[in-house]
């Protein structure tokens, strides 16, 4: 195949996935309501709970709506990317992804790509969440918004990866609320989306090492971190570092028999439908 | 085109699915792929379209292995699938030109392949209306110009009539048979309706994993000794 080839097929998702998110638009519209919520609601019964003090990348006082709104914007990108990549293994995408799957493209490629239109399709919801921000005063400076890009990029195909490795692997968590439960709330808890990690510490250390361990506190710093225009290597190099890895195993280790693609139970000593 | 399948065996854990099964199809011919529910249409179609990794014995497709050049063989192959593989919600054309850049096409050549495909299959005016607005018939013609696009050279089809009524599950079957004698498609039909079947086709039966007959239709008959295929298929798989 030749690169044209694969140039064609990588356009091809891309604009199937936004002629979907166009046809889906009011859906998309309403995952927004939920970290609006955050920043509105819980922010403002937070605000005088936490104080913040002056941490890096900030260079003054700032309020708890500054603080949260780079984690809000990871967590936005952490709910669809699981939601889309179990919707990638169990129910609505199916179709496509026998389509896809018919390609004569390699396997590891189309589904890095697919991954990637439905990141792209997320952070499309992430500028427009900061746009609304600026109502209750997050400013970023406005290369920020084109420097924090990358970390956007990397933290939905890191994401997305890790959706697509628990949806084909962990048979347990086949529908939303078990991932919900066991992935999505985890993680955003024990990260710094809410609060410094140094907080963290002082409440209980081994917290603070469980967070350091979480991948989505550095996807988080990193995308605050570009978002003052500032560099960040560690968060930054940590999850270009997960991202490499877990791309690598959910599409070396992505097995169409472990999902319904087939139309059959995800499961090797079931049974399926012949 | 032919393709070639040696000793194939599959197992769900410990649940044997296939078990040696050994076909090769004729180069422009319709095949009908004849099984009840449960004789393993299906999986055999998961291992022809690689959603199903080979567990023992080998698929060649023109002489060329499946596993070691499955790029090759993809281009060569179109698939319907039994369950519906069309997104609802986008046009008939945006379906064909996601279907066309998956291939590697780049936009007018789908553009043009497509509309030429649902010209042919009358579908042409359709082309902007979603999906969700065709009936059963016209979905599944769509799918099939659609796994004709890339100009395959092998055209699979798992139950293509499920859920269609008796007109249009003939009209797709004729259709089909068409295709193949204009264009010298090799097809593979699975079904386990008999009334798909006509006897002069290749027929191949499949049950419990196991492949029963093989060869023409009347052929088969003739040496059961029955008077037409659906009291061979009786006679062989207890069903129909």
């Amino acid at each position: 195949m030749k690169a044209a080839h694969y140039w064609h097929c990588f356009v091809g998702i891309q604009t199937r996935e936004w002629l979907r998110f166009w046809q889906q638009r009011t859906r998309f519209a309403s995952a927004l309501v939920r970290p609006l919520l955050w920043l509105v609601v819980f922010a403002a019964g937070f605000r005088a709970v936490l104080g913040i003090s002056i941490i890096p990348p900030y260079d003054t006082y700032i309020t708890y709506e500054t603080y949260i709104a780079p984690g809000l914007c990871g967590m936005i990108i952490l709910f669809n990317s699981m939601q889309g990549a179990l919707s990638m293994v169990y129910d609505r995408e199916l179709g496509s992804m026998r389509v896809l799957l018919m390609s004569p493209l390699p396997r590891p490629f189309l589904l890095v790509t697919k991954l990637l239109a439905m990141g792209v399709v997320s952070i499309g919801q992430v500028y427009v969440f900061l746009l609304l921000a600026l109502l209750v005063d997050v400013e970023p400076p406005l290369w920020g918004y084109l420097a924090v890009l990358p970390a956007l990029i990397l933290t939905s195909l890191m994401l997305g990866a890790l959706g697509l490795l628990i949806a084909t692997w962990i048979k347990q968590l086949e529908n939303f609320a078990g991932v919900m439960n066991f992935v999505i709330f985890p993680m955003f808890f024990m990260s710094s989306a809410l609060y410094p990690l140094w907080r963290m510490n002082e409440a209980s250390p081994w917290l603070y090492w469980i967070c350091q361990f979480n991948p989505f506190t550095h996807a988080v710093e990193a995308i605050r971190f570009s978002l003052y225009l500032e560099w960040n290597p560690m968060a930054f190099g940590i999850t270009a570092g997960v991202t490499a890895m877990l791309a690598l195993l959910a599409t070396a280790g992505f097995r169409p028999q472990r999902t319904r693609v087939l139309g059959s139970k995800p499961a090797l000593d079931e049974q399926p439908e012949q | 085109m032919t393709i070639e399948a040696s000793n194939l065996s599959f197992r769900y854990g410990d649940r044997p699915v296939l078990r040696e099964v050994s076909f090769a199809l004729t180069s422009g011919r319709f095949h009908a792929l004849l099984g009840p529910n449960g004789a393993g249409k299906s999986t055999l179609f998961g291992l022809l379209t690689r959603l199903l990794a080979l567990q023992q014995g080998e698929l060649r497709l023109a002489g060329q292995s499946l596993k070691h050049q499955p790029a090759e063989a993809m281009r060569q192959i179109g698939v319907v699938f039994q369950q519906n593989a069309l997104d609802l919600d986008l046009t008939v054309r945006q379906n064909l030109q996601y279907h066309a850049a998956l291939h590697g096409l780049s936009r007018k050549e789908a553009r043009a392949r497509g509309d030429r495909e649902l010209e042919r299959f009358n579908l042409l005016e359709r082309a902007n209306d979603a999906v969700r607005q065709l009936n059963g018939g016209h979905r599944r013609r769509v799918e099939i110009a659609r796994a004709l696009l890339h100009e395959p050279s092998l055209l699979l089809l798992d139950e293509p009539t499920v859920g269609l009524d008796v007109a249009s599950r003939k009209a797709l079957n004729e259709h089909v048979r068409t295709l193949s004698e204009e264009d010298g498609l090799t097809v593979l039909w699975a079904t386990h309706l008999i009334e798909e079947v006509r006897a002069d086709d290749r027929v191949l039966i499949l049950h419990q994993g196991q492949l029963l007959a093989d060869g023409n239709g009347q052929a088969i008959c003739d040496a059961e000794g029955t008077r037409d295929l659906a009291e061979t298929f009786h006679a062989l798989t207890g069903a129909g």
